[in-house]
């Protein structure tokens, strides 16, 4: 079958569904701006809940997808509408008329070091879930001194439900994320005390309540509800937090060893250019804006372009998966309607 | 030197300071104080609570704010009639915790 | 601390300052509290770097403290405002810059509530006709006089007598800043360097050879507050707050504090005192406090100028461990000599804080 299909995005969206289209006999294109396949979650360890290895997911989808014709290092230069196609010319010079363009250009991640007061950046102990994700992959980072760790804190909600960071949007992961790591941490230092700063805590997937009981009864972290307002360095090089504990309705303090930073996810700028290019909508979240939020989520209002994953909202790893199935098969269906 | 006013107390909890050692090994007695997630209903749902601000939930908050007095004053006004036991939603054995602290908590009570 | 770090905000908020041409208005408190900060504000850039600055004795109270104690409703303090504009368009200025820190927030917090609700502006306009027959242009620009210094902060060091070197040690001195809330807490893109962690102070200690602490409760309030000041009932409140931000930076030693606000040098100052008479406490070294400044008595002091003609005889908390360490000569005799060897009162002293 010779129909083209643009696949914008090597993450774990565009990968799935390449292999599912693989599977139905297309060979459909992917286009990755990186040099690696994967997106954000090959720079994840452990998914939540079962603590299942990243690396396992991200292969075993490159490995599926791996008859693709797949593009790294490339970007999508401009994009042309023609009669009944798109003209798509990438940044190797290469251009492609396909009547199928599936979006699978995910989020970015939050840039912590916008809300100024958690001092990401500035102060020494201070690091995102990102990083700490790249320390549980490499054991090297130097905010992470195995000898002194003895207090650690948690803060859920950075840039995310928040109106002054320009993104009112849950993040919806970095709850479940936060408590995921919050016992990692203290498997690796049973004696530190771990505090979660929260404003709610959203535990809405399969399994997410009982990780939570879990990390509340058998590892003792301590949940704490109230946004850090404050962050600020001692002299010994320690992190102070001030924030409030809103179930006491006192201020509380805490002198930390490290603080981690949950940041929330925020649609790609990557994304919105694309979308620009191709005269795509932009929701009010400043996501790709589908056709309809509960119905089709996963069709854009114009012909032939099709979503999956977190490039319209934010989503966890099996409900981009199931996009990207979903999104395959809707293609699959659109192709045999053309013909 | 009397000037008329002086350094107000602070209400503000500093966690650095607060001493966990019995809540600890409370916690030890009874795993599951740590799965209460104060969403209230053993404190709507109490007797003693609105006459004498009994509150199950304030009672395992301020232990571990290091505000055990507090919380054993709170507590002298149970009626270990066992309605905030029923209502737990995470299944919290409220009564085995009440005596549990009476027992670890025992300077305090006195 | 990454220095890198903040540099990169730094850059973020910088703001243009026209270089000349200013209307200044001073403070209704400071020259009570600092005589000499600003009486050395205006001897700086006019006397020394020959800048064009204008000053009124028509000029009043910006109304900001009665407005942020609640006395008078926001039309009254904008129509206050407004005659000071007019003052400012009679002279033939464009261009604004305010010795006061609330003053500067005012008039910031004025003008952006104008651009968001003109109407209010029309009406204001009217009541200024009304009350005074003036009218007035809206000032191009707005500073504080302490973005001027941060600004003219390399010319000063150029012509400095002392760096802020300790010359005992030869190490740079650890200087405290100290920003006022007004400054940037409501527009933090108005002030240099942002809210978080604001330059200008920064900036002026850099320049001239300090270095700078960032302390726990850096961005604390001074503990002034208005309300929890001048209501005495609240007056605990006030001094507790400075105490917390004491006790935050005591174990950095500070050599000094350096203000921008007419109310943190004072309450910070006087505080000392009254820490030390109730608390038994005092922060500096050998039983004595940590001199606060302002930022035109630091420049004075580091151009050069003689320190009891720059008024640092009115400090509570004695400068002289200060003058020590900078190596600026001194006679302690002089100190209580006012203009023309006039003999000032000699205060009684405390009877903890160590003050000569």
């Amino acid at each position: 079958m010779k129909e083209n299909i643009v696949i914008v995005g090597g993450g774990i969206a565009g990968l799935e569904a390449a292999a599912q289209l693989l599977e139905l006999g297309y060979k459909p294109i992917i286009i990755e701006k990186s040099d690696r396949l994967g997106g954000h979650v090959a720079d994840w360890n452990c998914l939540f809940p079962d603590m299942s290895p990243a690396k396992d997911v991200v292969s075993s989808l490159i490995a599926r997808s791996a008859e693709a014709n797949i593009f790294l290092n490339t970007e999508i230069s401009f994009v042309n509408k023609l009669k009944d196609s798109y003209n798509i010319m990438l940044s190797n010079g290469i251009s492609i008329i396909t009547r199928i363009i599936l979006m699978t250009t995910g989020f970015s991640l939050f840039d912590a070091s916008k809300k100024e007061e958690y001092g990401y950046g500035i102060y020494d102990q201070v690091m995102t879930n990102r990083d700490l994700e790249d320390w549980f992959n490499t054991g090297d980072d130097k905010r992470i001194n195995d000898s002194a760790m003895n207090a650690v804190g948690f803060v859920h909600c950075v840039g995310s439900r928040d109106e002054k960071a320009r993104n009112s949007q849950c993040s919806k992961v970095c709850c479940i994320t936060a408590i995921k790591q919050a016992i990692e941490l203290k498997q690796k230092f049973p004696d530190a005390m771990i505090y979660c700063f929260y404003m709610d805590l959203r535990m809405f997937g399969k399994k997410y309540e009982d990780f939570y009981i879990n990390a509340q009864r058998d590892y003792g972290i301590r949940f704490i509800r109230g946004r850090v307002s404050e962050v600020g360095e001692n002299i010994d090089g320690r992190v102070i937090v001030k924030a409030e504990d809103t179930l006491s309705g006192k201020p509380v303090k805490v002198t930390l060893d490290l603080l981690v930073l949950m940041a929330g996810m925020v649609c790609n700028p990557d994304s919105t250019k694309v979308a620009n290019m191709a005269r795509l909508p932009i929701d009010s979240d400043g996501f790709l804006k589908s056709k309809d939020n509960v119905a089709d989520i996963i069709e854009s209002p114009k012909e032939g372009v099709f979503y999956a994953g977190a490039c319209t909202g934010p989503k966890t790893v099996p409900e981009t998966l199931a996009e990207a199935r979903a999104a395959a098969l809707k293609i699959y269906l659109y192709i045999k309607g053309l013909e | 030197m009397d000037f008329g006013f002086k350094l107000s107390p602070s209400s503000a909890i500093n966690l650095d300071k607060v001493d966990l050692e019995k809540f600890e090994e409370l916690h030890r007695a009874e795993p599951d104080v740590y799965k209460c997630m104060a969403c209230g209903s053993c404190t709507s749902t109490c007797p003693a609570n609105k006459y004498s601000g009994m509150s199950m939930r304030k009672v395992i908050l301020a232990l571990q704010r290091g505000k055990e007095k507090e919380a054993v004053s709170m507590m002298r006004n149970c009626m270990l009639c066992g309605k905030c036991t029923m209502v737990c939603p995470r299944g919290i054995n409220t009564r085995h915790l009440i005596l549990s602290i009476c027992r670890i908590y025992e300077e305090d009570v006195k | 601390m990454i220095y890198q770090g903040k540099q990169k905000i730094w850059a973020d908020y910088q703001k243009e300052i026209p270089d000349n041409h200013w209307f200044y208005v001073r403070s209704c408190i400071r020259q009570n509290f600092f005589p000499g900060a600003e009486k050395m504000f205006m001897e700086i850039c006019r006397g020394l770097l020959k800048k064009d600055f204008f000053e009124t004795e028509h000029h009043t109270t910006c109304g900001g403290i009665a407005y942020h104690c609640d006395t008078i409703p926001q039309e009254t303090v904008m129509t206050i405002v407004a005659r000071q504009f007019a003052l400012m368009t009679e002279a033939g200025y464009e261009n604004y810059v305010a010795s006061c820190i609330t003053s500067f927030g005012n008039y910031i917090e004025i003008l952006e509530t104008w651009k968001e609700f003109p109407e209010l502006e029309t009406r204001i306009r009217e009541l200024l006709w009304k009350a005074c027959r003036r009218e007035f242009n809206k000032p191009k620009y707005v500073a504080h006089a302490s973005d001027l210094i941060y600004k003219y902060r390399n010319e000063i060091a150029a012509r400095a007598k002392y760096r802020l070197v300790n010359r005992f040690t030869g190490e740079p001195l650890r200087a405290v800043e100290h920003i006022g809330c007004h400054y940037a807490k409501m527009f933090p893109a108005r002030g240099i360097g942002g809210a978080e962690y604001p330059y200008v102070l920064c900036g002026m200690i850099e320049s001239w050879g300090g270095n700078v602490i960032d302390y726990p409760e850096r961005r604390h309030c001074c503990g002034y507050g208005f309300r929890q000041y001048h209501v005495k009932a609240n007056r605990g409140y006030s001094l507790s707050n400075t105490h917390k931000k004491f006790e935050s930076m005591e174990p950095y030693h500070p050599d000094f504090i350096l203000t921008n606000c007419p109310g943190c040098p004072y309450f910070m100052d006087r505080w000392q005192y009254v820490i030390a008479e109730t608390e038994g406490k005092t922060y500096g070294e050998n039983g004595y406090g940590i001199p606060v400044l302002t930022y035109e008595e630091l420049a004075s002091l580091v151009l050069g100028y003689n320190p009891w003609d720059i008024g640092l005889q009115l400090h509570q908390v004695a400068v002289e461990p200060l003058l020590d360490k900078l190596g600026i000569e001194y006679d302690p005799k002089e100190k209580y000599k006012g203009l023309n060897e006039k003999e000032l009162m000699r205060p009684e002293l405390p009877g903890v804080l160590r003050c000569c």
